[in-house]
């Protein structure tokens, strides 16, 4: 059976959902085997097979964690050469687009970033990626080396299906090396889902007019178990933390269901947010260009219509 | 000190940017041409490094490196008018259409030839937004990556950064020679003064081609590109959707919208 790589994302005792993704996709193409670096995998191991993982490849060496980039990716291009898979797949992550990136340069092969599909072609994997914002779809494959694609979380739903997810100790041939991590410092998110994972995601702009009135967007994302995003004009002049901007500076998302409120919608946010799969929009310019993508969009003042909303999801809610 | 950074040259993100049907490239030459947005923040980045640096009594120089073709020139003239010192433009047909592997080992040749302490590059393009290409290079120079930083100290032969993590930040330790990249967070780019664009004409700018780089026309350029594009496709506009006006009934239609589509 052909074997396919796919680099675990983990949050130390869980995967993450993006994973779940990505061994659902590998299914296509064979039979998928987890790369897990770091700890955990013991407690992660159950939902890994649910999802069909045949194996999990553990790296729980802590060194590994403690050097930025460079030995997951001689990890992953040991595996390479032991396993001979025929694909190799990550999470579109800035973090595992760079793992994804010096691997190529190691096993000498082509890599794609920003799948946002993959299907089998005739000379190999198929990536689908949309760009400059979205107007544009691109099929691309590689033509040399083993394939190496990174995909954007949500580009697939995950479907279970049996895996025995054996857990296989692996280790680092040789020394780690290169820049070392002296310390992690986890931003505080709350309860909220993970921005760039969550299936829904509600996003302000500068109509929020400031870090106050942004509070409303806080509360919708909460009623609806969203994600709160923010655009650029937000996060720059400070009204919310950087690390939620979405944006083709900030952090692409792909959610079922996206939220722009108070959003006009400028190329800079579209890159971030186009290849949603439903967009609804409130903002009260009816010029504005982000009514062009939106299926659903309100002409009107945002401290009207979301409060009422609000209102009218708690009392459906109660039904 | 020896800091180069890496610019880009890239289609103005305001327009419509398109890829040409005959070859699946990028349509760069019937659209305004700007610097790369964070490579402006790599520059100015460069530029603090190198005052800090002449500030404590030692030689700093900021060498721009662009990939490109004649057109990038513009982009360097803005590069050297915001304060670099010197430029060089790796400037060959050959190279056009080349992917990241391709492109990363082009500039690898360039920077084992001119050597270097310090190589700064944006964290991503807003046209290929791969984010590859500082891992790439420290790949393939051999040199510790310090990227995605938010946040540079420079001490020494040592390096501090703030790195971007998917949940927070991680604190990072180098030693030089490295490969960094930068996120926009770091810095506030200088406006060139009247000044430095007219001193920027002065400046040297050495171009190179293949043949001056040591590199091998077989690996880079459309052909020598280990991925390909088969097909593309401008998306259809999506299918236009409902837009009211807010009669004070906004929030309930939106939530009927959602409840139709089983969000709620």
């Amino acid at each position: 059976m052909t074997e396919i790589l796919v680099l675990a994302e983990h949050t130390g005792d869980d995967v993450k959902k993006v994973t779940l993704e990505l061994i659902t996709l590998a299914r296509r193409f064979g039979e998928p085997s987890l790369v897990w670096i770091g700890p955990g995998a013991e407690q992660g191991q159950a939902r890994c097979a649910e999802y069909g993982a045949a194996r999990i490849y553990v790296a729980a060496d802590p060194a590994i964690d403690d050097y930025v980039v460079a030995p997951a990716a001689e990890l992953l291009a040991q595996l390479v050469r032991e396993k001979s898979p025929v694909l190799v797949l990550v999470a579109g992550t800035p973090q595992s687009k760079e793992v994804a990136g010096r691997l190529a340069v190691k096993i000498d092969s082509g890599v794609l970033t920003d799948a946002v599909d993959l299907q089998p072609g005739d000379d190999g994997p198929v990536a689908e990626q949309s760009i400059f914002g979205g107007a544009t779809t691109v099929h691309s494959r590689v033509r040399h080396g083993t394939p190496i694609v990174a995909v954007r979380p949500n580009a697939v739903a995950p479907e279970p299906a049996p895996g025995a997810a054996e857990l296989s100790p692996v280790s680092l041939a040789g020394e780690v090396t290169g820049a070392r991590v002296t310390s992690r410092v986890v931003a505080e998110r709350g309860e909220r889902p993970d921005l760039t994972e969550a299936s829904i995601v509600v996003s302000g702009g500068r109509g929020t007019g400031g870090a106050e009135g942004f509070g409303v967007i806080e509360q919708l994302a909460d009623a609806l178990g969203a994600a709160v995003g923010a655009s650029r004009a937000v996060t720059d002049a400070g009204w919310y933390p950087h690390q939620f901007q979405v944006g083709q500076t900030g952090k692409t998302v792909s959610p079922q269901l996206y939220m722009a409120i108070g959003i006009s919608g400028a190329i800079q946010h579209r890159a971030g947010m186009q290849t949603s799969k439903t967009i609804v929009a409130v903002n009260k310019d009816p010029e504005a260009p982000i009514f062009e993508l939106a299926d659903f969009g309100v002409v009107g003042d945002l401290f009207k219509v979301v409060p009422q909303l609000l209102d009218e999801i708690s009392k459906r809610k109660q039904l | 000190m020896n800091i180069v950074v890496c610019v880009k040259q890239v289609p103005d993100t305001a327009v419509e940017r398109k890829l040409k049907p005959a070859d699946s490239t990028l349509d760069r030459a019937s659209v305004d041409g700007l610097i790369n947005e964070i490579d402006e923040y790599a520059i100015e980045e460069g530029l603090l490094i190198a005052e800090a640096q002449r500030e404590a009594g030692h030689d700093a120089a900021v060498t721009i490196m662009t990939m490109g073709p004649e057109k990038a020139a513009e982009s360097i003239r803005k590069a050297l008018s915001m304060g670099a010192d010197q430029a060089v433009h790796l400037l060959d047909d050959g190279l056009a259409g080349s992917d990241a592997m391709s492109t990363s080992y082009a500039l690898a040749q360039v920077l084992k030839q001119i050597g270097f302490d310090l190589v700064i590059c944006g964290s991503e393009s807003t046209d290929a937004r791969m984010g590859v290409m500082a891992p790439m290079l420290a790949e393939r120079l051999g040199v510790p990556q310090v990227s995605l930083a938010s946040k540079l100290e420079v001490d020494g032969s040592a390096l501090r950064i703030r790195r971007f993590s998917e949940d927070g930040y991680f604190e990072v330790e180098s030693t030089l020679p490295a490969v960094i990249s930068v996120v926009e967070k770091i810095n506030e780019p200088r406006y060139p003064s009247f000044k430095g664009i007219m001193a920027a004409k002065k400046k040297p700018v050495q171009t190179m081609s293949l043949a001056d780089a040591g590199i091998d026309p077989a690996l880079v350029g459309l052909g020598g590109s280990a991925t390909e594009v088969v097909d593309f496709a401008q998306r259809p506009p999506r299918q236009s959707g409902t837009i009211v006006k807010d009669e004070g009934d906004g929030g309930v239609k939106v939530a009927e919208f959602l409840a139709a589509q089983k969000f709620v």
